[in-house]
């Protein structure tokens, strides 16, 4: 109904300094994992660790910077939809590594 | 359908193209290839020689109106539905041929035969459920909440194209090359490059992957559609079922279907670049594609059924004329639906070794989740009972529905529990059971919803003599086809079997196969039924002047059949739960507001077409590895996104008097009528507004 470049409902749309420190922060939360995998500096476990660091860090980045979340009470359904999305991916990947662990460790894999 | 020449380097201009690839000579393929080249010249021809192509372009092919693009997809996804089932027909055909002595292995060779129940499985999920599913709620959710349109109604058209990219490319691969001949999931390290390296499952990479994206689109749109767009004084516990469904059913889809598109690019990237995301070696883990494509797969059938369950709730209110029984239970059972589905997914899986404690978890999951569809059924069950129920085609898939699909739920219920699976798994068994919830839930759902709502779509009532009898052909052809495969299953007869040694199952293939023909005539009649009601539609019998065929309870049929392009003169308050009784008891429906205002309506746009169908010769590309024309595709789709970005001219308004004049013409068609069938008048006075109001 409404053309595009116009918001109803209230939600902010951002400023240009918002968008350009959010593409920065993802830009440097993209290297450090990168230069980690590239360079080989720091064991495996330090890598992995710093990859699910940088990559949670870089989903709350695009939340805040690209998408304006704030969890104000005009966000309501907003933040019900992050709440409920979070519970969601977090059921399948404990559950994935759960089921996971439980394979390997059944069929001998990754021995 | 041919082996094709494996092609280590492919040409600049033509990629992995050459003439071996399609299939002059296959005695099965090349009768449907000239023929399906014969009907489509002669469908252009004759479009050419009506003049007709201005326009379908102006009013169908480039429309943002929600209304004709649903019809857009009910009419792709019977195309396919015809498509879908040939393949189906040809499988039985070919197994019972294959148990017989006196005509020896059947007629499908092996490679042949794997295509076939892999485009079965494909065609039949994404290209017939779905957009079936999704061409119903286009034209019913925004009715039904009192919208004039969805809220993104370029991104609608835009999906409808991407769908029908996808359902091109299978076709495609069905004369170019071949399809994939790895089951409808794609299971790796089977569909890895190293053991799949011909063309058919890159055809099924980018088929499920154009198509999905649109499948995430659409469920973006729905959602804000319903959650921005209710008509004034519909709070969420006053809308009705069928818009409850529709959205619990597109939050799971907006959470899933990233979820497949991201293991398809890995499965893309496996196949394309080398990389070792599902291979068996390298570090790749081949089960972790089965663990991402079931965390999909499993919503996904919650994703297809959930609308069938909204379907059904409001056809069962209406001709029990009685209010749905335990609303707000639904209500709840489906949202509790929405979170569990995420919960079982390893029950697809039970056999791969992950050991007692995960696979007990997930049985119990599973057991636990037959508990919200259970009361469903109770919701319905109680719905009918002392209710003045009314015998009609729609009511008749209804209690089909009832019947199978409770069966299907039961033997899913034996599924789930793992020690029996371990019995179970990749037997005839498991298709039984998924067809009996499938086609005895989810589709028996649509047929009624598509039967209820076609007079509203089209403003002609299908015929409901032979609507009752494809229920009936569906009915018992379902059970010839499957309870025999059931039967099979527990003798241990395992899926996809191209030849079969065992002479104990040749009757019972001959059973399934007289199914099969039954359901034929019954999908046969119901493509006839359309037509036939379709050439009809002026005459009395079939025509529906009222725009309220069915004496119903909800919005959706407050406006003219088919409606208006804006859908409603003024937009009712909603004050009750079924709004539309609830102004008939009070006398105050089809009443002329004191004055109309201007309508605000979308703009049609080209952009939907072109973008979407731009991503035809990007998929085939990729597929032929014809490496310009991808890069060609792409540019062209975002010099086109550019362009529609800047693009200012897209709204304008409908002015009253043109509002006037065709609110004036439906209300005097209705003025002399009673708000109740005169037999339901007395019924439906009983029925108190809704007590719960907050919401």
């Amino acid at each position: 109904m409404s053309s595009s470049e116009t918001g109803h409902g209230g939600q902010a749309h951002g400023s240009v300094k918002e968008y350009v420190t959010g593409l920065i922060l993802s830009i440097v939360l993209t290297i450090i994992p990168f230069y980690l995998v590239m360079s080989g500096v720091g064991s495996d476990t330090l890598t992995v660790v710093a990859i699910v660091v940088a990559a949670v860090a870089q989903v709350l980045v695009q939340m805040v910077f690209f998408l304006h979340m704030n969890g104000s009470s005009e966000q309501t359904w907003v933040t019900t939809s992050a709440i409920y999305t979070i519970f969601i991916v977090l059921f399948i990947l404990i559950g994935s590594m759960w089921i996971f662990e439980h394979l390997n460790h059944n069929m001998l894999m990754g021995h | 359908m041919v082996h094709t020449d494996l092609i280590k380097d492919p040409h600049v201009l033509t990629g992995k193209l050459h003439w071996g690839v399609i299939p002059f000579t296959d005695p099965v393929v090349a009768p449907v290839m000239f023929a399906a080249i014969f009907i489509g010249i002669a469908l252009v021809l004759f479009v050419t020689y009506k003049k007709l192509w201005g326009y379908l372009w102006s009013e169908w092919f480039t429309s943002v109106d929600h209304k004709k693009i649903g019809i857009m997809y009910c009419i792709a996804a019977l195309v396919m539905l015809v498509r879908g089932f040939s393949d189906a027909i040809l499988m039985r055909t070919h197994q019972a041929l294959s148990t017989s002595d006196s005509f020896g292995a059947g007629y499908l060779p092996p490679e042949h035969y794997d295509q076939i129940f892999t485009a079965h499985g494909v065609i039949m999920i994404f290209f017939v459920a779905t957009p079936l599913m999704i061409g119903i709620m286009n034209v019913v959710m925004p009715l039904q909440i009192g919208a004039r349109d969805v809220a993104f109604p370029f991104l609608n058209s835009l999906s409808f194209y991407l769908f029908l990219v996808g359902a091109l490319l299978v076709n495609i691969s069905l004369f170019v090359g071949e399809f994939a001949a790895v089951g409808w999931l794609a299971y790796t390290p089977l569909s890895g490059i190293e053991y799949s390296p011909g063309v058919g499952v890159d055809y099924w990479i980018w088929a499920l992957q154009i198509s999905g994206i649109g499948t995430t689109l659409t469920a973006v749109n729905f959602i804000a559609t319903i959650l921005k767009m209710r008509a004034p004084g519909m709070t969420l516990m006053k809308m009705p079922v069928f818009t409850w469904t529709t959205f619990c059913a597109n939050v799971i889809a907006l959470i899933i279907f990233p979820i497949l598109t991201i293991a398809i690019l890995q499965l893309t990237l496996d196949r394309y670049l080398d990389f070792n995301f599902f291979t068996n070696d390298d570090g790749g883990n081949q089960m972790m594609w089965v663990n991402l494509v079931w965390a999909w797969g499993h919503p996904e059938v919650y994703f297809l059924v959930l609308p069938a369950f909204g379907m059904i709730s409001e056809v069962t209110a209406t001709f029990s004329r009685k209010k749905l029984f335990g609303y707000v239970s639904l209500v709840w059972a489906t949202v509790v639906i929405m979170i569990l589905s995420f919960l079982v997914w390893l029950h697809h899986f039970f056999t791969m070794g992950s050991g007692a404690s995960v696979n007990a978890f997930f049985g119990i999951m599973t057991m636990i989740i037959g508990i919200p569809t259970g009361v469903k059924l109770y919701n319905w069950i109680f719905t009918m009972y002392k209710g003045r129920v009314e015998l009609t085609a729609s009511m008749w898939w209804v209690i089909a529905m009832l019947i199978t699909f409770t069966i299907g739920g039961m033997t899913g219920v034996m599924l789930s529990i793992p020690a029996n699976d371990f019995v179970l798994h990749n037997s005839m068994f498991v298709p039984a059971h998924f067809h009996n919830v499938i086609i005895g839930g989810a589709v028996y759902g649509y047929f009624a919803g598509f039967t209820y709502w076609f007079p509203k779509a089209t403003g002609a009532k299908l015929n409901e003599t032979l609507g009752k009898w494809s229920v009936a052909l569906w009915f018992f052809g379902y059970f010839f086809a499957w309870v025999p495969l059931y039967y099979t299953g527990f003798d241990g007869m395992t899926r996809r079997l191209q030849y079969i040694d065992n002479p104990d199952w040749q009757l019972s293939m001959y059973v399934a196969l007289i199914g099969v023909a039954l359901i034929a005539a019954g999908v046969a009649i119901q493509v006839f039924n359309i037509g036939w009601t379709l050439y009809k539609r002026n005459d009395p019998e079939y025509r529906d002047e009222t725009g309220d065929p069915w004496d119903a309870h909800t919005l959706e049929w407050y406006t003219t059949s088919p409606p208006q392009f804006y859908n409603f003169g003024q937009v009712p308050v909603i004050n009750d739960r079924d709004p539309l009784l609830d102004m008939k008891q009070k006398d105050a429906a089809y009443k002329r507001p004191e004055k109309y205002e201007r309508i605000h309506m979308p703009k049609n746009t080209w952009a939907g077409p072109v973008l979407g169908l731009l991503t035809l010769p990007m998929g085939f590309g990729f597929i032929w590895h014809i490496w310009w024309m991808v890069i060609v595709s792409i540019t062209a789709i975002f010099a086109c996104w550019m362009k529609l970005s800047f693009e200012r001219d897209k709204d304008y308004y409908v002015e009253v008097p043109e509002v006037e004049d065709l609110e004036d013409k439906f209300l005097k068609s209705n003025e002399n009528r009673s708000y109740y069938f005169e037999k339901n008048a007395k019924y439906y006075k009983k029925w108190k507004p809704t007590k719960r109001t907050d919401g």
